[in-house]
């Protein structure tokens, strides 16, 4: 089991410096991985459209995933909810790459997250703080990435998020001893753990920006801030010219300090998504899950 | 002076390997990196399909290619050993400088990663395999290591390539590389 938990670490040191995209088809999938995409997340509906349709939202169908799995190469996550136990189970048989355990679907559990470490499979976690981010990784995530507000095509959140998980692994670098013993238990977390990371600098686990991403420049933006690489759900696929979009999302990554090839990248891109602001949404999907 | 292609990727990871041998590198992100001068590239671990189309994309295809075919010392780990190979079953080459066949992820997904060591020019190494490709046939070459019968490491003339992730445990590849390629 030691040598999968690496593994699992590994996997996402794979992805880093890439986009991972929300695709809901084959077609799809097969768009995301020809523009660039290093991972697609295969769910039914992307978060926009959980936003307008309400409701309870689900892990997907499995016969979908797979189809999914079968247009592409390159490594196919999916969605479950908060602590469901067995929707994990499910993906797991069906031999996903990575599980995500999200805030975007309806949480199964009020209480518990999944305890990961018993699984196979790698898990994806959102955080909007480092407590959360170490929380996750004592149950077993293997990537971390900040929650952002999925599904508005509004980047605020994602940036609050990485800069509070930023700022509070820089402020732990310099901590002495008795702060350190304070911050574990402020944050709820092993002492071990909050030692590794102040003596590092970084989480021991690769971290991605997630939610609200919409334009290359959102993207670059988000690695300025320390992402090791993005996920883009609704930003693209509902937007005016979702080919374009994604390898200028890709190639804006790659290249996030190059502000001419930003430039060129941003040039005629068409309609954006639309968005919604965070001040207009009902539900804040950031809020499940702690 | 190595050069990392750094598009996409575990790049970071053959960084810290050369800095704790005191092995200068930098990254090359777009074309005009490709003008620096380098005594050797490395191409990383990430997904093939992702760094393939950014060569393509920011025109850094051929420049590099023509380098590796002018014998540039290159190294490629995984993803890399897949831009590298000269045939690609189920799907297209990418630079094919390096006259191999190979397999994308001929272990099935995730689940099929796995950890061992063997053997590697003699020496006992640990090499971790994620989602790892498989060399099903060296046209020309020759095989450095072999795990149950599977070629994973194969060096011809000027191209190392490996379907493992040396620069996640070890540095005694690189220090081949650096010793039998860069330094020849």
């Amino acid at each position: 089991m030691e040598d999968r938990v690496e593994l699992n670490r590994n996997l996402a040191q794979m992805l880093k410096g890439g986009v991972i995209m929300d695709v809901t088809t084959p077609e799809q999938a097969k768009i995301a991985q020809n523009a660039g995409a290093c991972a697609v997340m295969a769910l039914e509906r992307i978060p926009a459209d959980i936003r307008a349709a309400g409701g309870v939202s689900r892990m997907s169908d499995p016969l979908m995933i797979k189809e999914i799995q079968n247009a592409v190469t390159i490594p196919v996550m999916a969605k479950v909810r908060i602590g469901h136990i067995t929707e994990a189970r499910i993906l797991e048989a069906i031999e996903i790459d990575y599980i995500d355990e999200s805030e975007v679907l309806s949480p199964a559990d009020d209480v518990y997250h999944i305890d990961k470490t018993k699984y196979s499979v790698p898990f994806v976690c959102g955080a909007k703080d480092l407590g959360e981010a170490l929380r996750r990784i004592v149950e077993g995530a293997s990537m971390i990435r900040t929650k952002g507000e999925p599904g508005t095509g509004d980047v605020v959140q994602a940036v609050r998020h990485m800069r509070a998980i930023m700022a509070e692994i820089r402020r732990l670098t310099s901590m002495s001893k008795d702060e350190l013993y304070n911050a574990a238990k402020l944050m709820q977390v092993p002492y071990n753990l909050v030692v590794n990371v102040a003596q590092n600098g970084k989480l021991p686990v690769v971290n991605f920006a997630a939610g609200g991403v919409a334009t290359p420049a959102d993207a670059a933006l988000m690695m300025e801030l320390g992402a090791e690489g993005v996920f883009v759900g609704s930003g693209i696929f509902k937007s005016g010219n979702p080919e374009q979009r994604a390898a200028a999302i890709v190639k804006a990554v790659t290249n996030y300090k190059d502000y001419n090839i930003l430039a060129n990248v941003s040039e005629g891109l068409g309609e954006a998504m639309v968005g919604i602001n965070e001040n207009e949404i009902q539900l804040i999907m950031s809020e499940r899950g702690k | 002076m190595i050069g990392i292609l750094a598009l996409q990727g575990a790049f970071i990871e053959h960084k810290y390997i050369l800095d704790n041998l005191s092995v200068e590198s930098f990254e090359i992100r777009k074309l005009s990196d490709l003008n620096k001068k380098m005594s050797g590239v490395i191409l990383p671990g990430g997904e093939s399909t992702t760094i393939g189309k950014l060569l393509l994309d920011l025109n850094m295809f051929i420049p590099l290619q023509d380098k590796i075919k002018n014998g540039l010392p290159s190294f490629g780990t995984c993803a890399g050993a897949i831009l590298l190979a000269k045939y690609v079953e189920d799907g297209t080459p990418s630079l094919a400088t390096m006259d191999i066949k190979i397999k994308r992820n001929a272990y099935g997904r995730q689940l099929g990663s796995f950890f061992t060591k063997d053997k590697f020019d003699d020496e006992i190494i640990p090499m971790s395999f994620i989602r790892a490709p498989l060399i099903t046939e060296v046209v020309a070459g020759n095989i450095l290591a072999t795990v149950n019968d599977d070629i994973v490491a194969v060096k011809q003339n000027n191209q190392l390539v490996t379907t493992f992730h040396p620069e996640l445990k070890t540095d005694f590849v690189h220090k081949y590389f650096l010793n039998t390629i860069v330094q020849r």
